[in-house]
């Protein structure tokens, strides 16, 4: 597909439609997090909406590419973008953390069997992601063609098995896998670089085999050649670093830590809501 | 005597009997596994000759995947390779796997629901002279308290064989326990063996006291039944979960009097799901022979065995005590 100015328009539209969906989610849970799922939302919506092979209509489809939430916890941008793209209907978003939910505080396949995998304890999804990988490469070896994506955090950088996981997929040389890391450089108890400082990334990951794209996480254009660059690389596999806003869109939740693990409440939630639709107040709300 | 209709080693009570280590049966049942079934994949972080999955990667190398020392990645990476539709066998000693990576194995394995092996081997205080550190004595408990594991542990290396092969198409999760030690072989390869089934493997018309044995102690358990002839039935209990709750309640009822033998922490392990059991549908007095809330330490197998109670010396006191108990 041809990025035309209309369709990079449309997505980033997408990503705004996405945050608000996750913001009115979260009001009706009364628990979540906040933060990370709105400074992922542009990714996701590149995601689901450009990148991934993928069906909604047929979610089992075999050759579909498989993507690997790591840190579960942002679950409701992953719901919403979900729900947006047609998995299930949108309003189903208003049962998020319920009980018999199938949007589960935590992603979890019994639930919700769409799902490549359950997660929430931090630093597990790159090793999944690794076999994903693997599997394809004793089936097909280097020709294999689909692609295995592994959204990470930057705090699960300070998780061993990241690590372990990271060596052994140089060691194996899976060009058929890209990783993404939300480098929002926050995490609960604070900010990363505060809490276990971890640059330079880039460099870590290189000294593992890794080849690195660096990127704007909130660039559409940017995020796209990244995802489509990565597949051009032969004899290695990729990562990454989408450097974001933590709680991008509403000014009053950007760069806060805090808002890493609460959710907004009615009133903050609504404020949250009007700033996304009117863009930060450049333009008028059709809901007004 | 020997449950004839089990075609057991008749010969196991010879000076010379038969021994092979238990990990020599995994190493076979997963070569032949291999060759039955091209889904099958071996991963190993560091132990693959030690674990005897050496004969699997050396037969099929693209198969295969060493880890290296990192086993969390290890339950991980077959969670994955499992979403594939591979049926992972992971290998390294019980101490590290299900030990060390225990979240691993809960969360990607059995909450994902992922049809993965896990060989642990080294598993017991018979490990010897490695010491305290490499003597798993915690793993049955760790393991049969997750949903949807299956749990299983061969008295010798035929019966590893088995499980090992019937683990491939259970669609669950399976921890396979093996010792390193050589072991007596006791069983042949006509002995039945089904996932679920508890075995008597010594029989007698009115027993009064019923042992129940799993792992390599079951032997010991036979010599006192022996020694004691026409007193004890000894099941052999190599599927630890699912509990086959009929087969022991059966014997409670014959018997009246539970003994269990596992080399393994008393608190936990399969006494204690026994236990479960029989308090639920027929309590009847028990003593367990295991190891006490302790860590093992250095010594040949057989020191090790006596020091904690394991052998028959410690299974005849036990049957003495039990049979005081009404």
């Amino acid at each position: 597909m041809e990025l035309t100015e209309e369709k990079i328009n449309e997505l980033e539209k997408k990503a705004n439609d996405i945050r608000i969906l996750l913001i009115e989610a979260l009001i009706e849970a009364g628990s979540g997090h906040t933060a990370g799922p709105l400074d992922m939302a542009d990714i996701f919506t590149v995601l689901f909406f450009h990148t991934l092979k993928h069906n909604q209509k047929k979610p089992d489809w075999p050759e579909r590419d498989r993507l690997v939430l790591s840190n579960g916890h942002i679950c409701p941008v992953l719901y919403s973008t979900m729900a947006h793209a047609g998995y299930f209907p949108v309003k189903e978003l208003q049962t998020l953390r319920k009980f018999g939910s199938r949007l589960q505080g935590h992603p979890h396949r019994d639930f919700l069997p769409m799902l490549e995998t359950s997660s929430g304890p931090l630093g597990s999804g790159l090793s999944q992601a690794v076999g994903m990988a693997l599997a394809d490469k004793i089936d097909h070896g280097l020709t294999s063609a689909r692609r295995i994506y592994a959204l990470l955090s930057d705090g699960e950088q300070e998780c061993g098995q990241t690590w372990e996981a990271a060596m052994l997929a140089g060691k194996e040389k899976l060009h058929n896998l890209t990783a993404l890391i939300d480098r929002n450089n926050i995490q609960i108890d604070g900010y990363t670089e505060d809490v276990m400082p971890l640059e330079s990334l880039s460099d870590k990951w290189r000294a593992w085999n890794w080849h690195v794209i660096e990127i704007d996480g909130h660039n559409i254009e940017e995020i796209i050649d990244a995802f489509d660059m990565a597949k051009t690389i032969f004899g290695k596999p990729t990562v990454i670093i989408a450097y974001t806003i933590a709680g991008k869109g509403v000014p009053e939740f950007e760069r806060d830590y805090r808002w890493h693990g609460k959710p907004p409440n009615k009133e903050e939630g609504e404020m949250a809501i009007k700033e996304l639709r009117t863009l930060g107040g450049k333009i008028k709300s059709e809901h007004e | 005597m020997l449950n004839p209709e089990l075609k057991l080693n008749t010969k196991m009570f010879d000076d010379k009997i038969e021994q092979v280590p238990i990990r020599q049966g995994f190493g076979e049942g997963l070569l032949e596994a291999g060759e039955k079934n091209l889904q099958v994949v071996g991963l190993c972080a560091d132990l693959t000759e030690s674990t005897k999955m050496n004969l699997f990667a050396d037969k099929f190398p693209n198969r295969f995947i060493q880890i290296g020392v990192a086993e969390q990645n290890l339950a991980s990476v077959a969670s994955g390779l499992a979403a594939m539709g591979k049926i992972p066998f992971i290998s390294s000693y019980a101490m590290f796997s299900p030990g060390r990576n225990w979240e691993q194995i809960r969360t990607t394995i059995c909450y994902n629901n992922r049809p993965v092996k896990i060989a642990g081997s080294h598993a017991g205080i018979s490990v010897g002279p490695d010491g305290g550190t490499h003597q798993a004595i915690e793993d049955i408990a760790i393991t049969r308290v997750l949903p949807r594991m299956i749990v299983l542990s061969p008295c010798d290396s035929i019966e590893a064989k088995k499980t090992t092969l019937a683990s491939v198409d259970t669609g669950t999760p399976v921890y396979i326990r093996l010792a390193r030690e050589k072991t007596p072989v006791m069983t042949t390869v006509d002995t039945p063996f089904e996932i679920g089934k508890a075995q008597i493997v010594w029989v007698c018309e009115k027993p009064e006291v019923g042992i129940i044995a799993t792992g390599a102690l079951l032997y010991k358990a036979l010599l006192v039944a022996k020694e004691l002839e026409g007193k004890v039935e000894v099941m052999n209990l190599s599927t630890i979960k699912p509990l086959d709750e009929k087969a022991i309640v059966t014997l409670a009822k014959k018997t009246g009097r539970i003994i269990t033998v596992e080399e393994h922490q008393k608190m936990g392990g399969m006494g204690s799901a026994v236990a479960e059991c029989l308090a639920k549908n027929f309590p009847v007095p028990m003593e367990f022979i295991g190891v006490d809330d302790q860590f093992g330490q250095s010594g040949t197998p057989d020191e090790l065995i006596e020091h904690y109670g394991l052998g028959t010396k410690g299974i005849t006191e036990a049957v003495k005590r039990v049979l005081k108990r009404e």
